[in-house]
């Protein structure tokens, strides 16, 4: 690989397992959990940070001389907010539907603390490329557990992947649900994405015990 | 009526942290300690107290389809809503750099402990959440987005009070070593969360729910309190 030093390909997976942005640097929480009933909506979710982060990254980076540190907050939240503004009116034109079902947790990217907090400990002390890297990486890393929370959400609560009933139809009494099988309704209540989340860190945690906290 | 209503739907049923996830970043970070948990609640409060009447006006006046009428006839048909983020944070940055500034001044030791926090509250997602929800629920009056602004802010300062004091106590538990911080914080937020879904039928139930809502403004009033207390301090200050 010509094109990435060993370096750079660290910066890619490093924030994927163990510095992920949720689970061990405890960024971007909030609409982590709103809005994975779905798997659709997780996969947009995380491809719109996805190009906020990263395009983010490149331009605080590009500016980070000439920003005075004193005002550098506000400097960074128009950035963001321009760029959120981009991806919202490009989800409202290219698909309304999924618009209307992430509500204000599209707006919500702007306050969320990955970005904010990858522009202070990363952008402001690198250069534009290396940045860009930092951005993808974290944002897969952070799209990594949203996948996963919405595919388990969507699996158990309502039998579906996607929309398609990969489990047989409840009504007519197809596939699993001829067994005997029933969905856990309860899985698509907001407070099972945290208890989700918190058996993610658990099983993680458990697999590298570097990672343990003190209490 | 309509405003003990809101205010009571915005602590209780629609609570930022337990409802709508909002916040969670400092409330997970800041939660370790009921003293720091305290004073970031108290700012929290405090900010959207302030925050969420004056989006409530920007977007009133500048943002709605049709707003800007009171500029003259031409302007009646244009419809600045794509820039609401935009104004939103701005509005919520510089009221942020001024709590910090007051905090600064008046009590250094609860700047010293709110640490690298106090810049965060402007990328709180309550606070822009707060205003978001405020425009897209369409909340009437001003009157009416202000309550809905100090309950959300006091459902917030609720919930992180509440965490910060199972936290201490939990450290004493033998918590299995992979869960512990971050991992059973998260599970216990989740239980909290299915405790606070009780809260859903608060407002629509008959007579007898009565005694129960008398009861949840008794423990109420001390936070309550607080804030005017807070309120009154910063009008001081101020």
């Amino acid at each position: 690989m010509a094109l990435l030093s060993k370096k750079d390909t660290k910066l890619i997976t490093d924030p994927l397992l163990d510095n992920n942005p949720i689970t061990i640097q405890v960024l971007g929480i909030c609409s982590a959990l709103a809005i994975t009933a779905q798997l659709k909506a997780s996969i947009v979710m995380a491809l719109s940070v996805m190009a906020v982060l990263a395009i983010g990254n490149v331009v605080i980076s590009l500016m980070r001389n000439i920003i005075p540190s004193k005002i550098r907050i506000i400097v960074q939240l128009v950035v963001v907010a321009a760029l959120v503004i981009i991806v919202d009116q490009v989800l409202k034109a290219f698909s309304y539907e999924l618009s209307k079902t992430l509500s204000v947790f599209v707006g919500l990217i702007i306050t969320n603390c990955i970005i904010m907090g990858r522009f202070e400990a990363f952008a402001l002390a690198n250069g534009p490329w290396k940045s860009f890297l930092d951005g993808i990486g974290n944002a897969a890393g952070y799209g990594l557990i949203l996948v996963i929370v919405g595919f388990f959400r969507e699996l158990l609560g309502s039998g579906t992947l996607l929309g398609f009933k990969v489990l047989g139809d409840p009504i007519e009494k197809t596939g699993l649900y001829a067994l005997g099988y029933e969905n856990n309704g309860f899985m698509l209540l907001s407070p099972m994405a945290l208890i989700v989340v918190g058996i993610i860190i658990w099983v993680q945690r458990s697999r590298n015990e570097a990672l343990i906290e003190d209490h | 009526m309509e405003y003990i209503e809101l205010f009571f739907k915005s602590i209780f049923i629609d609570n930022m942290v337990f409802a709508t996830f909002l916040g969670m970043c400092s409330y997970l970070a800041v939660s370790k300690k009921v003293s720091t948990a305290v004073g970031l609640g108290a700012a929290v409060v405090f900010v959207m107290l302030i925050t969420v009447p004056l989006n409530w006006l920007l977007d009133q006046y500048i943002l709605q389809p049709g707003a800007l009428k009171w500029l003259g006839a031409e302007y009646a048909d244009y419809d600045l809503s794509f820039l609401s983020f935009i104004l939103f944070i701005a509005t919520i940055a510089t009221m942020v750099q001024l709590v910090e500034i007051i905090v600064e001044k008046f009590s250094p030791s609860l700047y010293n402990s709110l640490g690298i926090f106090l810049p965060l509250i402007a990328v709180n997602c309550a606070i822009l959440g707060g205003s978001l929800f405020m425009q897209s629920r369409e909340i009437p009056t001003l009157g009416l987005a202000t309550v809905y602004g100090v309950g959300s802010g006091i459902g917030w300062f609720l919930a992180i009070l509440a965490i910060a004091a199972i936290r201490e106590k939990i450290r004493y538990s033998n918590v299995p070593p992979a869960l512990r911080g971050l991992g059973i914080t998260f599970i216990i937020t989740g239980l909290m969360a299915i405790g606070f879904m009780s809260f859903g039928g608060m407002l629509t139930g008959g007579d007898e729910e009565g005694a129960k809502e008398e009861k949840t403004v008794k423990v109420e009033t001390p936070e309550a309190d607080n804030v005017k207390e807070l309120a009154n301090n910063t009008k001081e200050i101020n």
